[in-house]
């Protein structure tokens, strides 16, 4: 009885030392988890802590908007800084999810790629989805996503995120839609049955992926021979040892970014935050540690060479890369992936 | 409060003198106690209404809830609300639009407005941007024409016909879409397109997953409750902690450990491999099999549980009798003591069943697409796309299922009806 009350009151202290300590000067940055967050701490949360005395607590999430929705409205925002891919920043931007972002307070415009500019938003880094595969069990090394669809080829399961989004262009591109074309295709109704009736093709041999994590493990595990992917963390995958491969031909670059939360309590510490981490040397940093390209090209010649060659902005990934078309997925995602989800289910 | 029951409970013989009739004093003894009850139950009664049917009420009013156009275009609806619907509407419809527009621009309302008609026909989201971008109009040109320049579509029938159709304040769109049903243009009820129509589907497949989940939970709980209900304490109370210690346990480590053993180089089948009995891997997760073991797992407590109490309270005298009497072992078994463990059935038939007809963690993450159930769909519109409304709907759907199940449970399995068939 002692014991259960001490301990009580021990918890009680615990909740309240915790309720007190968020509410001081600590920033809540949510990414999206595994490698790429390692990577973030290390070129990011710690030395901004160190350098500014703000703590920054990590969260991660698979990418869903729901949950900044709810906060937003409900008025009671937790997350400070929040990793999002492009179509949900423009999709919250206008929908007034997010906080609209003086750029000069971060950075001379002329310094970053042009995506990494947005209205509410900063670009963090580039990434690509790219085809992978583990080279202890394939013999011959595949080179597109026609390859990927060659099942007497390449016998046993594939990976794909599972969503419409990059999901649908692979279908495209192993199709033989060219890259500069995919989206026009896309865009018809004609295009969007082409895709689904190429992925009827495989949908036997697909096995879905949702967090970013699991392809390396899949792969590495004999689980999956060749999966889509998002390049770093097979970069992360190689550094432990695994022998898996990345094919740069048919992969889908873009930019991830930073946005505040509409109605964060802590908006100067998150701009700060956001400055910090444009800053050339720090986006060096996180490119050593994870192969995402730097948004700040005065980061490009901090770069080692041999890392330059393994990241999606390198000029040799990029022959035969496409980008994102962010507009397409604003306008097209909801539906798409609808259907997506309906003809998954099938 | 006891001193109140005990006065009532034992009211003096009327005195003698007092007027008031006993019958109005007993009346008022009454009274007073059901106030003291109803006193009672009211945390629990307002706990009740303020955590679940107050939500759940307001969870079902977003399924129908439609307030995109109808709150933020009122005078564009005002004016098409005489319009034939044949052909696109006359400069005053085009004006309205374009004004109100206009004040929707830079706020949250034009990207609701956008998101909406966006789900009547995907393209007319970046119309809106697009036109709300160019506005406000010049007062001088008229609207129609400026509208039809920033865009074409303005001029096309089917744009107003979206309009007219999304601008009611109240729309059975999300309820129709979640049985797999839509409206067309002429406003009839039809089925949906062919690659939308899922749902049905995917309540029937909720229905049978739990219906083969519930029997494997039957089959393997009822021999261990009857083996508990007949072992000595000691020896019942061990075997009680077996079935509760996994109880104790998160579900989603469970889940994980699951991975850990089915998966193509996991403990299962590398066990099958080195005994010979397969030569590849067998693929035991992201299928149905992986989805069945888990759950049937995950749920088997609360069959055992509700079992073993009630067969606990059988007595092992009628068993004795009939065997006494000279009735076989199975038939003595069949005829008097498996019908008294009906109320222990149907109590954990029923939980496991609901249980499963909203389980959600573990068909997600060992099952593939053809395993999910109703509730990952449901999932799926509040966290990806955001349509709430459409998440509702899905819910309402369920719930209406749950409760349909409920009652034919009460009305052929429930406790009344065993205890008549127990009489007969």
């Amino acid at each position: 009885m002692k014991h259960a009350a001490s301990f009580l009151r021990a918890a009680v202290l615990v909740a309240l030392g915790g309720a007190v300590g968020t509410a001081s000067a600590d920033i809540t940055v949510i990414s999206f988890g595994g490698a790429s967050q390692k990577a973030q701490d290390k070129a990011y949360y710690a030395p901004f802590a160190k350098a500014t005395g703000v703590k920054v607590v990590a969260g991660e999430y698979n990418g869903e908007q729901a949950k900044v929705k709810a906060m937003v409205e409900a008025g009671n925002v937790t997350w400070d800084v929040l990793e999002v891919e492009s179509p949900e920043l423009v999709r919250g931007c206008e929908e007034g999810l997010f906080e609209k972002i003086d750029f000069a307070q971060v950075g001379d415009k002329a310094d970053f790629v042009p995506a990494a500019v947005n209205e509410c938003g900063v670009g963090i880094f580039v990434w690509s989805t790219a085809l992978a595969y583990n080279a202890d069990r394939l013999k011959e090394a595949p080179t597109s996503w026609a390859d990927f669809w060659n099942v007497d080829k390449f016998p046993g399961k594939r990976g794909l995120r599972k969503g419409a989004k990059y999901t649908l262009e692979f279908a495209l591109l192993a199709d033989g839609v060219p890259t500069s074309d995919v989206y026009k295709v896309l865009a018809t109704p004609a295009g969007v049955d082409r895709a689904f009736a190429k992925l009827d093709k495989l949908k036997a041999n697909i096995q879905w992926w949702e967090a970013g994590a699991q392809p390396p493990q899949l792969l590495a595990s004999g689980d999956l021979v060749m999966s889509a992917a998002y390049n770093g963390r097979i970069s992360a995958a190689q550094v432990e040892g695994k022998n898996l491969k990345v094919v740069w031909n048919g992969s889908i670059y873009d930019v991830d970014s930073w946005a505040i939360p509409k109605g964060s309590p802590n908006k100067a510490d998150a701009l700060k935050f956001i400055r910090f981490a444009s800053q050339p040397d720090n986006q060096a940093v996180f490119s050593g540690e994870i192969a995402y390209g730097p948004v700040n090209l005065k980061a490009v010649p901090a770069i080692d060479a041999k890392v330059a060659a393994g990241l999606p902005t390198s000029p040799e990934n990029m022959t035969g890369a496409m980008a994102t078309d962010t507009e397409f997925w604003v306008e097209h995602g909801e539906n798409l992936e609808q259907r997506f989800n309906a003809w998954a289910a099938r | 409060m006891s001193t109140a029951v005990d006065t009532s409970a034992a009211v003096p013989l009327p005195a003698e003198g007092d007027g008031t009739p006993l019958k109005k004093r007993l009346r008022r003894a009454e009274r007073r106690r059901n106030l003291l009850f109803g006193a009672l139950i009211l945390p629990l009664a307002l706990v009740v209404l303020v955590a679940f049917i107050w939500p759940i009420g307001s969870l079902l009013t977003i399924g129908v809830d439609n307030p995109e156009i109808h709150d933020n275009l009122p005078r564009t609806l005002a004016v098409l609300e005489d319009w034939n619907g044949s052909a696109p509407p006359d400069e005053a419809a085009f004006r309205a639009l374009a004004d109100e527009l206009a004040a929707a621009k830079g706020s949250p309302a034009i990207a609701a407005i956008a998101k909406r008609l966006n789900r009547e026909n995907a393209g007319y989201r970046s119309l809106v941007m697009k036109t709300a971008r160019k506005l406000p109009l010049d007062a001088a040109v008229p609207a129609r024409e400026a509208l039809v320049a920033i865009d074409a579509q303005w001029g096309e029938l089917a744009t107003w016909q979206a309009i007219h159709r999304a601008g009611g304040a109240l729309t059975p769109f999300y309820l129709l879409a979640a049985i797999d049903r839509a409206i067309d243009a002429d406003g009839d009820i039809v089925a949906a397109p062919e690659d939308e129509r899922i749902y049905v589907d995917v309540l029937l497949r909720t229905f049978w997953m739990s219906l083969i989940v519930t029997v494997c939970c039957l089959a393997l709980g009822f021999p261990v409750a009857y083996l508990m209900a007949s072992l000595s304490t000691r020896h019942s109370n061990m075997l009680m902690i077996f079935v509760l210690l996994p109880f104790w346990t998160s579900v989603l480590v469970r889940v994980a450990a699951w991975i850990v053993l089915l998966q193509n180089e996991g403990l299962v089948n590398r066990l099958l491999m080195w005994l010979g009995l397969t030569d590849s891997p067998l693929q035991l997760l992201f299928n149905r099999f992986g989805v069945y073991v888990a759950m049937v797992h995950i749920l088997l407590p609360f069959m055992v549980l509700p079992l073993y109490s009630v067969m606990k309270g059988i007595s092992p005298v009628y068993m004795r009798a009939a065997l006494s009497l000279g009735c076989p072992p199975f038939r003595s078994f069949w005829k008097i003591y498996f019908p008294q463990t009906l109320p222990g059935i149907g109590a954990g038939g029923l939980l496991v069943f609901i249980m499963c007809m909203g389980y959600y963690i573990t068909p997600a993450l060992l099952g593939g697409p053809k395993e999910q159930m109703l509730s990952y769909f449901i999932a799926f519109y509040t966290n990806q796309t955001i349509n709430w409304g459409m998440a509702a709907a899905l819910s309402a759907v369920l719930l209406a299922a749950t409760l349909l199940l409920y009652m034919v449970y009460a009305r052929y399995l429930g406790p009344t009806r065993v205890k008549y068939m127990k009489a007969r």
